[in-house]
Formats: C-alpha cells, structure tokens, sequence
C-alpha cells in the first residue's frame, strides 16, 4: 500500500536525508555535553531512512544502503556496546568503569562512553529501520 | 591451573567438530587424549594427597566480590576424578566404534565432552555453589546425551523425563546447599568440612537434611525416584556406559558421602539412608529379573547398586566406610564393562534381547570373556574386586547398629537377584544353542574392546591384589575422608570363615538355581505386572499430566490472545498494588498549592481533549491522531520545563509511533464495536482508577521524601568525575551504563522479534490456509 511518494516528497527526501543523517552524527557527538545523544541520534537516522523509505519505497532504500542490512547494525550496535566494557578490565577496574583518552593531533575527546554512544546509535537506527522495512515489505506483498 | 584444563574441556567440545572433520573416524581417539591426560595428572596427585589429606587448589575469578573456582582434591574428589577421566577416555574410545559413520558422531562427541567436564566440575568444587552449577549442567548435558536419538520418540520423552525428575531434586538440593551455607556460615566445602561447630545440632538440620536428600536421591535413582533411569536406557549404549555406571548418577552418592562426615551419624541420617537404600537394593535387583532386554538388566542392578552404596553410608560404621569405597570402585568397572558388552551385542548381533542371544561364545570369544569376568565380580566370585566388596558390605549389614534384621534379609534376598542377573548377562548371550539373530555376529573391532578389556582387566587385578598402584591406599584414604575418622580395615580376598562368607556362598548357590528358571520365573512374575503399572512412575505421569492441565486453565484464562485482557489484567494488578501501599501504608495526600501559568493550563488541558476524543473516536485514525495530540503536548510539557533531552526524544518516538501505526493501521480489520455496554463501563472504571491512583501517587511521593535525592550527586560530578554536561546522557552511558546495555539488548531482542515475526508470516503466506490467518486480527 505504500508507494512511491509524490515529486515535492521525493525532491524533499533526496535532499533530507542526507541533512539528517548528517544531523544525527552532529547530535551523536555533541550528546555528552548539549542536548543530544546516541539514542535520539538513532531515532532521527532512523527517521531520515523512513521519509527515505516512504519517497522511494524498499527496494530502492536497500540500494541506499548498499550492503548493509539494518538487522546487522543492531548486531554491530550490540558489538560496540560489549567492546565499550573491555577497556576497563586492561586496566584492572572494575566493569565499565569509563576510560578518557586525548587523541593528539585533533585534540579529541575519545572515551569508552562515546564507544558505548555509537553501540546504542547502531542499535537504535538498526531496530527501527529494521522494523519499519520490514513492515513495508510486508505490505508490498500482500495483493 | 587444574581449573582452566578442566574447562578447557568446554573448549574442547565446542571444537570437537572442526576434530571430527580433520581427524574423521579418529577423532574419538584423539579427543580421548583430553581425560586420558587428565587422569594422568590426577593420578601424580594421588601421593601427596593421600599423604596431606587435602589440596585446595584456588583461582580468583572476581577477586573484589570474592569469587573463585576453587577445587577441592582430596581422595574423595581424586577417586570420583580418576573414575570420571578413566572410564571417559575408555568411553570416548569405545564410541568411536560403536558410532562408526554415525552422521551425529560431532554432536555426540559435543554432549560427551561438556558432560564430562560438568561431572569433573561437580566432584573437584570446592564452592557449593559452583557445585551446584556444575550440578545442573550435568543434568543438561545428560538430557542431550539421553535423547541423542532425537528422532526417536521414545528417547525425548526418556530424555525428558529423567531431566525433570533430575532437575525437580536439583531445586531441592539448591535450597539445601543454601541452607547449610547459611547454617555452617561457610560456602566453602572444605571451610565447611574443617570447622568445629556441630551442624547436626543446629536447628536448619532437619530442613536442609531433606533437600539435600531430596536432591541426592534424584539424581542417584533412588526408590521411588528410580523409574527415570532404565527408561533412561534409551540413549546409545556408550552413554549408559559412562552416564548411569560410574558418573552421572553416582553424583548424588558422591554428595551424600562428601557431606557425611558433617551431616552423617544422626537418627534420621541413619534411618532414612538405611531403609531408603535397601529398599532400593532390593526393588532394583527384584525389578531387573522381570526384563530380557540386556540394558534393562543392567539398569537396575545399577539401581541395586546405588541403593547399597546409600545404604552403606547410612550405617556409617568403619566396615561400611571401607564396603562403600570398595563396592563404588567395584562397580563403576564391572558396570562400564559390562554396558560396554551389552553395546558389543547390540551392535553385531542387532538385538538387545538376551533370550535372543546364545552361542556368542565361538564367534566372539574376546567379548563373552571380558562379560565372564566383569559378571563375575557383580556376582561377588572371588578373585574379583567384587568379591571383596560384597564381602565388606555383607559385614557391615551384619554390624549395622540400626535395622539390622531388615538390613540383613535384605541384603540376602538382593544378592540372590544379582547374582541370577550376572549369570543372565554373561552366560545367556554366550553359551547355550546358537539363535538366529537379525545380523550375523562376528568380534567386535579392537577399539570397543579396549575399553571393557581394561575395565575387566581392573576389577581382576585389584581383586587379586588390592595394593597394586597403591589402590588400597586411596581407597583407605577415601573411607577416611568420609568417615571423619581414621580406617584402617584392610582390603583381601580372604577374611576368614564367617557369616559373610557363608551368606555369600547360599547366595551363590541360590542365585544360580534362579537363573536356571529363570524362564519360568519370568512367566510367574507377569502377573504381577497390573500392580506393577500403578508404580511411581504412574505417578509421575499423572503429576506431569496435572502439570499440563493446569497450565492450559491458566493459559486459557490469563493468555487468551485477546490484547484488552492482558491490559486489563496488568492495570488491575497495579491498582492493586499500588493502591494497597498507597491507601494504607501511607496517608494519601489530597491537597497540593497548584502555581499554573495560563499556558501550562492550555496544554493540559489540550492533553486532555485528545484522550478523551481518543476514547469516544469512531474512527481509527481519528484516535491515533489524538493519542498523537497527547504525545506531542508530553513533549511540550518537557519543553516548558527545560527537559530539551527528553522534548527531543518524545518528539521523535512520537513521530516513529505514528509512522509504525500508519503502517499496521491498513492491516487491521474494520473498525468495529466488540465490547458491551457493561463491559465498557467496567473498562472505564478501571481506567478512572488508574488515572486517579497515578495522579495520587505523583502528589504523595512530591511530600514524601525519604531519602536525598540521587539527582544532587549527579549534577554535581557529571562534569568532573564522567566529563559531560549533559546530564541525561551521562547517565545513559555512564553512570547507568548497564541498564542501558541491558536495554539495548531488550531492544534488539524486542527488534529481532517482530521482525521475525512479520517474516514468518510472509512465508507462510504461499499456503493457502495462511491466508485466513492473516485475514484474521491476532486479537480476535
């Protein structure tokens, strides 16, 4: 039932998109200090791939998206998220316990908390990306 | 490191396939180099244990909350160890015959090798409750390896069954263990087995004797909890040869002898052990006569077996401490040796029926003389071990202080079975007319033979010298350990004419006269059998059916499908709950000083259209819009209150929630009314309490301040201990890190889920019977 979109949508999603994806980053990264944060940057990608999803239907945002499967960025998202833990236990503290580390030459904030960020990014955009195409796949099939 | 090499067992198994693919056929015998090597390094052990008594081997697992596998090694746990590596190997090799171009031979290998750790695990813990864990695993592992025939329905259900009854006494034995921890102030075996303090005096004695018993007796078959194990006799045969012989089902003996010389000794150790192992005693060696399927035979003589090393421990005297190791070492050998034949038989002659067999002797003349040996010593014929331990065990019976007479007639009548049962295993199969079998038998290949030749090779050489490899002095040492007092009674073939002796002579004689009519017994016997069906199996069946009928009530009644119900129910709880604590633990407050702007009004009251408008709507559409109303006024709340986080976030759930709708609002039926007037205004009432009782509880708990609220500590260290200004973030990631790890994975799951979910029914969809599914509305 849901088709391609009309041409305001579609002009609008092709240019949309990227901004928001690009916004969604911004807001990922900014998270720790301003309003932001992993899981509202995963929802606004997420939402990027469904006004993507409505202009141009699924099959054309699995181009998009090329090789990546949204069910394989929840696992990338859970990924990140245990990798976030390890650096602790190198450094004999206890679970979690956040590590901060400067990266010279960009003077850039780099720490265990954005690893874990990026986890619950990858798993927040994979799931409800995952979700909606998987419903609208659903609908495409049904006569 | 003893303990990363154990668990490198479960490494092991995970790559057992990749061995099973380079090495094919061979792999058996490769992976049998695992316990092979571990046995050896047990073996070093012995010495210095015997001599020290006791080795307590620790690794710090989670040193800052104080976890550590810690085995403990003294000749108790060396014993069971040797036994559990020996016979491993001895089984792993012989599986490699038995299973030959077996398409599961992997997954066989994977079950054998995870259960053999888990066992090791269970008698080298220190910690109850690491005991307790590896406990559970062996009854985990044993399911898989029970129902290995997993296409037979016979083997689930067997499977099944003694997986229930096993992990039924391993919830019990969880209670106990935790209330010896709590009684002794130790969870520490060898703390607990050390200290001075009497915990028979103590008053959780009785409670933590019964669960533990509970769970003992389960696992180790005993009557009436003995029904699992011959039907557990469905898994392949060099399962039963290693699972119900020396491992598996002497874990519970292993339990109660490790325990005994903290817990043993009182009235109800004494007669509850006593009775209960005899009965057991002499229900297996009655029951086993009833069968001719070979592996039944055995199965219960290992339930006779395991009822008279219960029966030992609970006489506990010095001559039963020595009986119990001898009888337990005796049999873990005759019984792998002779499940080991019964596998040979089955495998080249294609029956398991002995009446079926005879004659085997000339064309395999290796295995019907290592069944003539291991028989032999469960028949108690010297120069057998097993001579030596049922002379022990005769003796104690003899100098039991409690129910001697019991014990003694008992024990009489029981060796009469067995002995008639040995006969039937070893000479029936062997000698005698030839029959017609379905395959034509010929001798086994060598690798099934190795393994019951060393077993047979063990009970003749240590029967004929007990101090051979100082066997005799871990043994001794093993009675001591259990004991809590020195023994010291020397193992022979020989101890004098006595009334042991002569017991042990009629019931040879007796014994051999009942195998001789034993065809004519049998036929006597089946008119027993409609009493027989009323056993505790029965039971168990009809406690299993119960089981099933009462979760299909509960099911029918709370998981009916229909989404009102389960709304309804989870509303009702909540008014209950926080209904109870709010109306009479505390005083509920009424009056609040209400400082609202004009526009806060505004939007509440904007809110509050659109609930309402949701509820009296006729359309569908018309309600998502109102509900979506409310959402986007909860955001401009958060905005109002300087919450741009939580604005944000609702924001955007709020839109995705509309676009999700959008997307499963086409797939529902029409919009119609299925409810009743009465049942609308029961809804609605629900509903109003709800909202009143939420409201209540936000008013109370703002006058309500119990402790200082976390918020201040927060604010004040986020920057300076986590290095983030935004507040709400940093706990997301910092401060509360794991519960945002856990509810990622629950997202996912949640994700994975209806994905699947929504698959699934696409695929079915080719079907034509999918359609009316889809057409139908899941709550309807």
């Amino acid at each position: 039932m849901v088709k391609s979109g009309t041409i305001i949508l579609n002009t609008a999603a092709r240019f949309l998109m990227p901004l928001q994806l690009m916004f969604s980053i911004f807001l990922l990264l900014r998270g720790h200090d301003e309003p932001g944060g992993g899981f509202i940057a995963g929802l606004v990608a997420a939402g990027a791939f469904t006004l993507y999803l409505f202009a141009f239907g699924v099959s054309a945002t699995k181009e998009v998206l090329r090789m990546v499967d949204p069910r394989d960025l929840i696992g990338v998202g859970l990924l990140l998220g245990m990798i976030s833990v390890v650096p602790a236990w190198f450094m004999g503290q206890p679970f979690l316990t956040a590590q901060w580390w400067t990266i010279p030459v960009i003077d850039f904030k780099a720490s265990t908390p954005l690893i874990f960020d990026v986890g619950v990014y990858f798993a927040v955009l994979g799931s409800v990306t995952g979700m909606v195409m998987t419903l609208m796949e659903v609908d495409k099939d049904e006569p | 490191m003893i303990q990363f090499a154990v668990l490198m067992g479960f490494v092991l198994a995970a790559l057992s396939p990749m061995l099973n693919h380079w090495f094919g056929q061979r792999a058996s015998l490769v992976l049998a180099l695992f316990p092979a090597g571990l046995a050896a390094w047990l073996a070093l052990q012995a010495p210095e244990v015997i001599e020290n008594g006791s080795l307590l081997l620790e690794w710090q697992w989670v040193p800052s909350l104080g976890i550590s596998l810690t085995f403990l090694l003294d000749s108790l746990s060396l014993l069971f160890g040797l036994l559990i590596t020996v016979m491993g190997a001895c089984v792993l090799v012989y599986a490699g015959g038995y299973l030959k171009d077996h398409p599961d031979l992997a997954r066989f290998h994977i079950a054998l090798l995870a259960f053999m750790v888990s066992m090791l695990g269970l008698v080298l813990a220190d910690g109850l409750l690491t005991l307790f864990v590896f406990w559970e695993l062996t009854s985990i592992t044993s399911y898989l390896l029970i129902g290995f025939n997993h296409a037979d329905i016979n083997a689930r259900k067997s499977a099944r069954q003694g997986l229930f009854v096993t992990v039924a006494g391993g919830l019990a034995l969880m209670a106990g263990l935790v209330l010896l921890g709590i009684a002794s102030g130790s969870w520490s075996l060898a703390e607990i087995l050390d200290q001075e303090a009497d915990l028979r005096e103590h008053a959780l004695y009785t409670p933590m004797l019964i669960c533990l018993l509970l769970g003992a007796f389960t696992k180790s078959a005993q009557f009436p909890f003995h029904f699992w194990l011959p039907n557990a006799m469905a898994a392949p045969t060099p399962v039963s040869a290693y699972l119900h012989s020396a491992t598996m089902v002497k874990a519970g003996i292993y339990l109660l002898a490790r325990l005994h010389p903290e817990l043993g000794g009182t009235a109800m150790w004494v007669g509850v052990l006593s009775v209960v192992g005899a009965t057991t005693m002499l229900v297996g060696a009655f029951l086993a006569i009833h069968h001719t399927n070979i592996k039944k035979l055995l199965a219960y003589s290992t339930i006779m077996a395991l009822g008279t090393l219960t029966m030992l421990l609970g006489i506990g005297t010095e001559y039963a401490m020595t009986a119990f190791v001898t009888f337990l070492l005796a049999h873990s050998l005759y019984k792998g040796a002779l499940f080991m034949v019964a596998g040979i038989l089955d495998h080249e002659t294609g029956t398991k029926d002995v009446t079926q067999m005879g004659g085997l002797r000339s064309v395999m003349p290796l295995t019907a003389t290592i069944a003539l040996v291991a028989a032999l010593s469960l028949a108690g014929v010297p120069p057998l071990l097993g001579f030596i331990g049922k002379e022990l065990m005769l003796e104690s019976v003899l100098g039991a202080d409690s129910f001697r007479t019991l014990l003694v007639l008992f024990a009489f009548l029981a060796s009469i079975l067995t002995i008639a049962v040995a006969f039937i295993v070893a000479l029936r199969p062997f000698y005698g007319k030839r029959h017609q079998t379905p395959l034509e038998p010929h001798e086994a290949p060598p690798g099934m033979l190795l393994g019951p030749a060393l077993l047979a090779l063990g009970s003749l050489l240590l029967g004929l010298m007990p101090a051979v490899l100082g066997a005799d002095a871990l043994l001794t040492a093993t009675a001591t350990a259990i004991s809590g007092q020195t023994v010291e009674v020397a193992l022979s073939l020989w101890y004098g004419i006595n009334v042991a002796l002569i017991m042990s002579i009629v019931s040879l004689g007796l014994g051999f006269l009942l195998f001789r009519r034993w065809d004519s017994v049998r036929g006597k016997l089946s008119v027993l059998a409609p009493v027989m069906r009323h056993g505790p199996e029965a039971g168990y069946e009809s406690m299993m059916n119960g089981i099933v009928h009462f979760s299909e009530w509960q099911t029918r009644l709370l998981q009916n499908g229909y989404m009102r119900n389960y709304i309804l129910v989870m509303l009702a709880t909540l008014i209950a709950l926080i209904g109870n604590s709010i109306l009479l633990r505390h005083s509920p407050v009424f009056a609040v000083d209400l400082d609202v702007r004009f526009h806060e009004v505004v939007v509440a009251g904007t809110m509050v259209m659109g609930a309402l408008f949701a509820t009296i709507s006729r359309s569908r559409l018309g309600a998502v819009v109102s509900v979506g109303i409310m959402g986007f006024s909860i955001a401009l709340i958060f905005v109002l209150f300087s919450a741009p986080d939580l604005a944000i976030t609702q924001l955007l759930v709020e839109t995705l929630t509309v676009i999700l709708l959008v997307l499963v609002l086409f797939r529902l039926p029409r919009f119609s009314n299925l409810s009743t007037s009465l049942e609308r205004i029961r809804d609605g009432v629900v509903a109003a309490m709800v909202g009143i009782l939420i409201c209540l509880l936000i008013m109370t708990s703002w006058s309500i301040q119990q402790f200082e609220p976390i918020s201040t500590y927060m604010i004040e260290n986020s920057a300076p201990l986590a290095y983030g200004r935004n507040i709400v973030n940093v706990i997301l990631v910092d401060y509360r890190a794991l519960d945002t790890l856990g509810e990622m994975f629950v997202l996912a799951l949640a994700a994975i889920g209806v994905i699947a979910m929504l698959k699934l029914r696409n695929n079915t969809k080719t079907t034509d019977s999918s359609k009316v599914a889809a057409k139908e509305p899941y709550d309807g």
